[in-house]
């Protein structure tokens, strides 16, 4: 056949501006947190002030950091229900360590993130290994990485948190890496908020501009399709499960240097918020789908809806109502927009 | 002449208990089709599982350009000029057409840590090359999803030819088309051809394989029980002996008495 031959098909039209728009994985959350905000800032005038935003930034922040990781590894096909508890891991190794051998707090910085990236890594080795499902190995994990954070620390210290770090060689530069605050125009914003900023920039970037963001995509939409086409399938998702350990350490670093002392029972159920961040910004379930700045979003409705309770003096008893039915109402409105994607149908 | 692209001799392999395939001979030449034609667990699967390096044989050799070979991944496969496309699982549906055709092979700009993906010569290959097949896909930034089987089947063949296979394997393309899309395909069959690959067409559509073929290779129940060149080959023969040649003679006769 002649090259100029060209098969038009005359029912298929080109796609404008507005419908590209409205493919964008994104969308919804964002339309979601635009009318939260309106919301909150009609009910509070507390709300809009320049202090309360960055209180409601650093509260985005804390679950933003993880919604990266979490995110990534969800458009990869899988989910880590043990992200929770392995924040409290990665800071209690650290605290547990300056405990223990005493010196310098860094050398527990170090090896918690060596710890963090382990943990990933063991969880992405199981999975591609076993060929179980995600949801069953990280549920082995997170109970597994729930009782360890209990049982050491109690062998360790004898009681359920650890002593505090203050006074540790190296905590001053800790402090002022993990949890400076930050004055921008007089407000005072917590050094988290950059660090999530940073993250969301790399993730996209990852994502949309390089290789690996290609196999991640494919990895998680057609995982038979993307080995087919010689995309290293297992080395992405173990990839993917190490992001999640390293954003794990940095959030861990956070809470550590900010409160001193570890908690050993926290950061159980904190695992879902991650998810719920990354789902309202768009990510599917079932991988292949979804942006970081979906779950920034996500994170950031997150954080409007934790303080704007407070600041509208409503009950917080309300939070997790409120959390569930966003999760709910997002997913149903994203799961249309994709099958409409997919159909080529969005116009 | 020439050694062929792809030699197996006496190939096997069982899972378990079952043999799947045993002793199979294969030749592909450049410029020619070797159709493999065969029912249900025939052991086409395992073929294809083999040459496409997603798993190894348990006996015989498998040559390329005379050499022997033990392919252990895909992705060896690929990089022996192996390309395979896959009826259901050529494409990722979500995906953008662009991405796609490159996915596994991206071309990228700059070094180290910024390395990037070169968006705009990708999509611009990739509208170039659908083009030359003579498929317009109007917009190479919408999801492979939204094309029909047909195309997808194109777009796929069309990424396997770009990237250089010197054999190219289609594993059923035409199974899931209707009348005209199936066309299509088998024309994308022949262009490969003229261009000098070496294809093996998978199917089990007698009637898709001889517009095409140059050789039969016919499997039953994991063994070879046709091989012939196309002036031998005729539907009928085809038929019959996928079907187990007596037993459909004894059937259609049963038929016939009702």
């Amino acid at each position: 056949m002649s090259t100029g031959d060209l098969i038009r098909d005359e029912r298929v039209r080109g796609r404008g501006l507005f419908e590209r728009v409205f493919v964008r994985p994104e969308i919804g959350a964002l339309a979601a947190a635009l009318v939260l905000f309106v919301v909150f800032a009609a009910v509070s005038p507390v709300f809009t002030q320049p202090a309360s935003l960055a209180t409601i930034l650093y509260g985005a922040s804390t679950v933003g950091i993880m919604a990266v990781g979490v995110s990534l590894l969800m458009i990869g096909g899988e989910v880590d229900l043990s992200a929770g508890v392995a924040v409290t891991t990665s800071a209690l190794t650290a605290a547990l360590i300056a405990y223990w051998f005493g010196g310098n707090i860094w050398w527990g910085v170090l090896f918690s993130l060596i710890a963090a990236l382990a943990v990933g890594a063991l969880n992405g080795w199981l999975l591609t290994r076993t060929r179980l499902s995600s949801f069953i190995v990280t549920l082995a994990s997170f109970f597994m990485l729930t009782g360890l954070n209990l049982g050491v620390t109690r062998m360790l210290t004898g009681g359920v948190a650890t002593p505090s770090i203050e006074a540790a060689p190296g905590y001053e530069l800790g402090r002022e890496i993990f949890a400076a605050d930050v004055p921008v125009f007089g407000i005072t914003i917590k050094i988290t908020v950059f660090y999530w900023i940073a993250l969301v920039i790399i993730a996209t970037w990852i994502l949309r501009r390089t290789r690996v963001g290609n196999w991640i995509f494919a990895s998680g939409g057609a995982p038979a399709a993307a080995r087919a086409s010689g995309v290293p399938v297992r080395a992405t998702k173990i990839g993917l499960y190490i992001g999640v350990g390293f954003c794990a350490w940095l959030l861990a670093m956070h809470q550590l240097f900010a409160f001193k002392t570890v908690q050993s029972g926290e950061g159980i159920g904190n695992e879902f918020l991650y998810i719920i961040a990354a789902v309202v910004g768009g990510c599917l379930m079932t991988g292949g789908y979804g942006s970081a700045i979906g779950a920034a979003i996500g994170a950031l409705i997150y954080g409007m809806a934790l303080k704007g309770v407070v600041y509208a003096e409503w009950s917080p008893d309300w939070l997790k109502f409120f959390l569930g039915a966003m999760l709910l109402a997002a997913t149903v409105f994203n799961v249309y927009l994709q099958r409409r994607a997919a159909r080529g149908r969005i116009r | 002449m020439n050694a062929p692209l792809l030699r197996l001799t006496g190939v096997g392999k069982t899972h378990g208990n079952v043999i799947s395939l045993a002793d199979v001979d294969l030749e592909v030449h450049a410029g020619s089709v070797t159709c493999v034609l065969g029912d249900n667990g025939a052991g086409k699967s395992t073929l294809i599982g083999i040459i496409s390096g997603n798993h190894a044989p348990d006996s015989g050799i498998l040559e390329i350009d005379g050499i022997p070979t033990r392919l252990t991944s895909p992705r060896q496969a690929l990089e022996r000029g192996i390309a395979t496309v896959y009826q259901d699982l050529a494409v990722v549906p979500l995906m953008p057409i662009w991405r796609n055709f490159f996915l596994g092979q991206e071309l990228t700009r700059g070094w180290g840590p910024l390395s990037r993906l070169d968006i705009a010569t990708m999509r611009e290959i990739t509208r170039r090359e659908l083009a030359g097949m003579g498929i317009d896909l109007r917009d190479v930034d919408q999801p492979i999803g939204t094309l029909s089987g047909g195309e997808r089947q194109s777009v796929a063949i069309a990424r396997a030819v770009y990237f250089g296979a010197r054999i190219l394997m289609l594993d059923e393309p035409t199974a899931a088309l209707g009348v005209k899309q199936s066309a299509l395909v088998l024309r994308h069959i022949r262009h490969a051809r003229e261009r000098g690959l070496g294809v093996i067409f998978i199917t089990h559509n007698p009637r898709h394989a001889m517009p095409v073929a140059d050789r039969f290779l016919i499997l039953g129940r994991g063994r070879t029980i046709g091989a012939f060149p196309r002036e031998e080959a005729s539907i009928e023969r085809i038929t019959a002996l996928m079907a187990g040649g007596d037993e459909l003679d004894e059937l259609l006769r049963e038929l016939d008495e009702d």
